[in-house]
C-alpha cells in the first residue's frame, strides 16, 4: 500500500480510535454522574486552603463531626452559574453547611462571582493549582461531594446539581446520615 | 386515539425509508427507471407520514393531554400556547421527532428537484437519505418513544424548564436543526459519489446550494442560542464553550470550510477527496454535536435525560453512519483525484488556507469539548478546559484567518498575485491601523488582544468593500460603467461580499466586549450610580403575575444629564411548579451599544442587588451573523442555481467551468 493509499485511510483510523473512547464513556457500569467506586465510602483526602474571605486557613479537619458538602466552582465554569440558584436555595433549605473551594480561579474572579450571585457558603477554599481538586478526583466544575461526620466521602454529583439529584440522592442519603 | 396514529405513521414511516434505502440503489447500480422513481415516492410519503406523526405529537401538546407520557413529563396546562407548541421539541424524544421531520422535508425537497439531476446521482442520494432516516427512526422507535400512554393519567404536567419558556430559545432547535440535518444533503451528495467514482464540477453545483442554505440556517440559529443565553442568563455572557455549544459550532466551521472548497471542486476541479471528506466530516460533526450530549457520554448544562440503552443505541449508529462513510471513503477516495494544479499562492490556495484554519478551529473545539473523555483514558486532570483552553487556542487560528480573507478574494486563480493583492489593500490596511492606533489611545493601552481583534475588523470590512469596488471599478470607470458593472455582478459575489463583511462586523462586536463597563450593586429606591456617562436611577419595585409565574418587577430610568433616555424594566420570576427563579434581563440599545440591566436577590432591608453592564458593539455579534446568512442567501439566489438554468447547463458542467 503506498502511502498515499494510507492517507486515505488516516479519517477512519482516527474515527475508531475515537470510537473505542467513546464506548468506554458508555460502558455498563460508568455513569459519568458517579465517582469510580473507588473513593466512595473512603475517607475524603486531606487538604488545607487558603481561604477566599477573610485570609484563614479551610482544612479538612475543620469539617469533621458533620455532615457537609463541598461545592467545587469556578467562576470561569457556565454549568457553575447555572447551578448557583440551586446551591443558594440549599444553603437556605438544608440544616448542612455548604463548603465551596473554588477550582483553578483566580481569588478576585471567584469573589466577583460570589459577590454578584450570592454566597451560599459557609467558608470557601481557594484551590488554584488544583492539587485538592485532582485528590478529590474532580473531573470537571462543578461538583459536589457530601462528606459524613467520619470525614468520609459519601457520595459525589459530577455537574450541576439539580433538583433530582437533591430529591432522590442527596436528601435520602442525608436522611440516612441522621440529619434531620 | 390520534397519539396513536402518529405511532402507527412513524412505524410506516420507517418501512418507507427501508425502501427509499433500499430500491433507488438497486435502481441505479442497474439503471432501472422504475425503482429510482420509488425513491423519489418514497422520500415524499416519508415526510408526509412524519409530518402527520409530528402534528398529533403537537396535537397531544395543545390540548394538553396528559395520558401521553412525553406532553405529562414536559408540559403544564397553565403553560402559555406558544410554549406548549414549542415545548413538543423542548424534549429529547421530541427533538427527535422534530430532527427526523428535517430530514424528510430535506429529502422530500431533492426528491422534488430530482427531476434537473443526473437520475442515477439523484436515486443514490435519497437511498443515503432514506438509510439515516431509518437509522433514526429506528432510534425513535426503540429508545425514545414520545407516542407511549400513561395510565392512569396524571391530573396536570411537570411543566417545561422556565429557562426554556422564551420566544428566543423556542425557536432556536428549528434553525439549528434545519442547519445540522441539512448537511445530511451534501453528505449524501459526497457518499453517492464515493459509490459512482466520479467527482465534476455539476456535482459541486448540485451541493453547494444545499450546502449553503443549510449554513445560513445554522448561522441563524447559533446566533439565536447565543442571543438567548445573553438575554436570559443574566450575566451579559454571550458564549460559554458549553458543550451544546460547541456541538453547533463545530460543524459550522467544517460547513463553512465546506462551502469554500466545494468552489474550488467547482471552478478547478481540484480538492475534490477533500471536499468530499469534509462533507463527511461535517454531518458526522453534526451527529456528534446532535447525539453525544444525549448519549450520557458528556455532561452539559442542556443536556437531556440519560438512559444508558440510548447512549449505546446513539454510539452504534455514530460507529455505522461515520465509520462506514469514513470505510468507503479510504476504499474509492483515491480513484477521485487528478485535479487541476494551482501554485501556493493563489485563489485555491487561499480558499485551502482557509480550509485548513477552519478545520483546524472545528478540531480544537472537538479535543476541548471531548477532554473529559480523554481524561478519563490518560488518567488524569492534564488540561483544564472552559475559557482558559479555548481563548489560549482559538483566538490564535483566528487571527491568520482574518488576515487571509481580506486578501483571498483578490487573488487570481491558479496563480495570484499577492503583492498586487496586497497593494490593493493599502486603504484597508491604512484604516486597519488607525483604528488600532485610536483603540489604544482611547483606551490608554488597554487589552491588546481586543485592540487587535477590532484592527482585524476593520481590516476584514476594508477587504469585503475593496474586493466589492474593484469588481465594479469604482472611482477607475465612469460612474455609468460602475453602475452597469454593479448591476450585473452575480448575485453570488454580492453575497460573498455580504458574508465577509458580516464576518468582520461580529468579530468587532466581540473584540469590543472586552471594553465592557460593568457595575454589580445593592441599590436602595431613589438611588443613582453612573454607568459609562449614563446615570442609572432605581425609581421603584412592584410584583405582577404572569400567567404560571409571579415576578418581582424593577423601574429604572436611564438618563444622560438631566435628559430621559429610556425607561429600564429588568425582572425576577419565580415559577413556583419547578421552584425556579430566572432573571429577565431589560436591554436598552441603540445598536451602537448596549445598556443591560439584570435584578438581582433583595437583601431583605430594603436593598437590590442590581447588575449593570455597558456593552459597546454588543449587538454587532448578532448583527454580523445575520449579515453572513443574508449573504448566503442572496448566493443562493444567484441564478446559476436556479433549477431550469441548472438544467440547461448540466450536460456541458462536465468541461471545466470557467464562468
Amino acid at each position: 500500500m503506498s502511502w498515499r493509499r494510507a492517507l486515505y485511510l488516516l479519517p477512519l483510523v482516527l474515527f475508531a480510535a475515537l470510537a473505542v473512547y467513546l464506548f468506554q464513556g458508555v460502558a455498563p457500569g460508568r455513569d459519568p454522574q458517579l465517582l469510580p467506586s473507588a473513593m466512595i465510602d473512603k475517607p475524603a483526602p486531606d487538604f488545607a486552603l487558603p481561604e477566599l474571605l477573610g485570609g484563614g486557613q479551610l482544612t479538612l479537619a475543620d469539617m469533621k463531626g458533620q455532615v457537609v458538602l463541598v461545592n467545587f466552582f469556578a467562576s470561569w465554569c457556565v454549568p457553575c452559574r447555572a447551578e448557583h440558584p440551586v446551591l443558594m436555595t440549599l444553603s437556605h433549605d438544608l440544616a448542612v453547611p455548604l463548603y465551596g473551594i473554588a477550582y483553578k480561579d483566580k481569588p478576585e474572579d471567584s469573589a466577583k462571582f460570589l459577590a454578584e450571585l450570592g454566597n451560599p457558603f459557609r467558608r470557601t477554599g481557594l484551590d488554584q493549582n488544583g492539587r485538592t481538586g485532582i485528590d478529590f478526583g474532580v473531573y470537571g466544575v462543578p461538583e459536589t461531594y457530601a462528606i459524613d461526620r467520619d470525614g468520609r466521602i459519601r457520595w459525589r454529583h459530577v455537574g450541576p446539581l439539580d433538583q433530582a439529584a437533591i430529591d432522590h440522592e442527596l436528601m435520602p442519603l442525608l436522611h440516612r446520615l441522621g440529619v434531620p | 386515539m390520534i397519539i396513536e396514529l402518529g405511532h402507527f405513521a412513524l412505524i410506516l414511516a420507517l418501512l418507507v425509508a427501508i425502501l427509499q434505502s433500499v430500491l433507488p440503489l438497486y435502481g441505479a447500480q442497474r439503471n432501472l427507471a422504475g425503482p429510482m422513481a420509488a425513491g423519489r415516492m418514497a422520500a415524499i410519503a416519508q415526510f408526509v407520514l412524519i409530518a402527520l406523526a409530528f402534528a398529533t405529537l403537537v396535537h397531544a401538546y395543545v390540548t394538553s393531554d396528559f395520558s401521553v407520557a412525553n406532553v405529562a413529563e414536559n408540559s403544564h396546562s397553565d403553560k402559555p400556547m406558544l410554549y406548549k407548541v414549542t415545548g413538543v421539541w423542548g424534549n429529547h424524544e421530541g427533538s427527535m421527532v422534530l430532527w427526523v421531520l428535517i430530514l424528510s422535508l430535506y429529502g422530500a425537497a431533492l426528491a422534488w428537484f430530482a427531476d434537473a439531476m443526473p437520475p442515477r446521482l439523484a436515486a443514490r442520494v435519497l437511498a443515503v437519505q432514506g438509510m439515516i432516516g431509518v437509522g433514526f427512526l429506528l432510534f425513535i422507535l426503540f429508545t425514545s418513544n414520545p407516542f407511549l400512554r400513561l395510565d392512569p393519567a396524571p391530573a396536570d404536567g411537570n411543566g417545561l424548564n422556565p429557562v426554556l419558556q422564551d420566544p428566543g430559545l423556542a425557536f432556536h432547535p428549528p434553525f439549528l436543526y434545519l442547519g445540522y440535518v441539512g448537511f445530511s444533503v451534501a453528505f449524501a451528495f459526497a457518499i453517492a459519489a464515493l459509490i459512482e467514482g466520479r467527482l465534476d464540477a455539476a456535482w459541486a453545483r448540485w451541493v453547494r446550494p444545499w450546502t449553503l442554505a443549510s449554513w445560513c440556517t445554522l448561522t441563524v440559529g447559533i446566533a439565536m442560542g447565543s442571543w438567548w443565553a445573553y438575554y436570559t442568563l443574566g450575566w451579559g455572557g454571550w458564549w460559554f464553550w458549553d458543550p451544546v455549544e460547541n456541538a453547533s459550532l463545530m460543524p459550522w466551521l467544517s460547513g463553512t470550510a465546506l462551502i469554500h472548497s466545494a468552489i474550488v471542486v467547482e471552478r478547478r476541479g481540484a480538492l475534490k477527496s477533500w471536499t468530499v471528506l469534509l462533507a463527511i466530516l461535517t454531518f458526522s460533526l453534526s451527529l456528534v454535536g446532535t447525539f453525544l450530549v444525549r448519549s450520557g457520554v458528556l455532561t452539559s448544562v442542556h443536556a437531556f435525560a440519560l438512559d444508558p440503552a440510548r447512549g449505546v443505541f446513539i454510539l452504534l449508529l455514530l460507529v455505522i453512519a461515520i465509520g462506514g462513510s469514513l470505510s468507503l471513503y479510504a476504499w474509492r477516495a483515491p480513484r477521485l483525484e487528478a485535479g487541476g494544479l494551482f501554485a501556493p499562492v493563489s485563489r485555491e490556495g487561499a480558499l485551502l488556507l482557509n480550509n485548513l484554519i477552519l478545520a483546524s478551529c472545528a478540531a480544537t473545539v472537538f479535543i476541548g469539548t471531548l477532554y473529559p473523555l480523554f481524561l478519563d483514558a490518560v488518567g488524569g486532570p492534564k488540561l483544564s478546559v472552559g475559557f482558559p483552553f479555548f481563548d489560549r487556542t482559538f483566538a490564535p487560528l483566528m487571527v491568520p484567518l482574518l488576515i487571509a480573507v481580506a486578501i483571498g478574494p483578490l487573488l487570481a486563480w491558479k496563480r495570484g498575485d499577492l503583492l498586487g493583492a496586497l497593494q490593493r489593500l493599502w486603504a484597508g490596511f491604512a484604516v486597519a491601523i488607525a483604528v488600532a492606533l485610536i483603540g489604544l489611545y482611547v483606551t490608554g493601552g488597554g487589552p491588546v488582544l481586543a485592540v487587535l481583534g477590532l484592527a482585524l475588523a476593520a481590516w476584514v470590512g476594508m477587504g469585503a468593500i475593496i474586493e466589492w469596488s474593484e469588481r465594479v471599478a469604482l472611482f477607475r470607470a465612469p460612474w455609468q460603467e460602475s453602475w452597469r458593472r454593479a448591476r450585473t455582478l452575480p448575485r453570488a459575489a454580492y453575497g460573498m461580499s455580504l458574508a465577509h463583511f458580516g464576518l468582520a462586523v461580529t468579530v468587532a462586536g466581540i473584540s469590543a466586549s472586552a471594553f465592557a463597563v460593568e457595575r454589580i450593586e445593592l441599590m436602595h429606591i431613589g438611588q443613582s450610580i453612573p454607568l459609562a456617562g449614563y446615570t442609572l436611577r432605581f425609581d421603584s419595585i412592584g410584583k405582577h403575575d404572569g400567567e404560571n409565574y409571579s415576578a418581582d418587577s424593577a423601574g429604572f430610568t436611564l438618563l444622560r444629564g438631566d435628559h430621559v433616555v429610556a425607561t429600564m424594566a429588568p425582572e425576577r420570576r419565580f415559577f413556583p411548579l419547578q421552584q425556579q427563579t430566572i432573571s429577565k434581563t431589560a436591554i436598552r440599545t441603540d445598536i451602537l451599544a448596549d445598556v443591560y440591566l439584570a435584578l438581582g436577590d433583595p437583601d431583605g432591608k430594603g436593598g437590590w442587588a442590581v447588575r449593570a453592564y455597558w456593552k459597546p458593539l454588543t449587538p454587532f455579534i448578532w448583527l454580523g451573523a445575520i449579515i453572513m446568512a443574508l449573504g448566503g442567501a442572496v448566493s443562493l439566489s444567484d441564478r446559476r442555481w436556479r433549477v431550469g438554468v441548472a438544467v440547461r447547463r448540466a450536460p456541458k458542467a462536465a468541461l471545466p467551468a470557467g464562468d
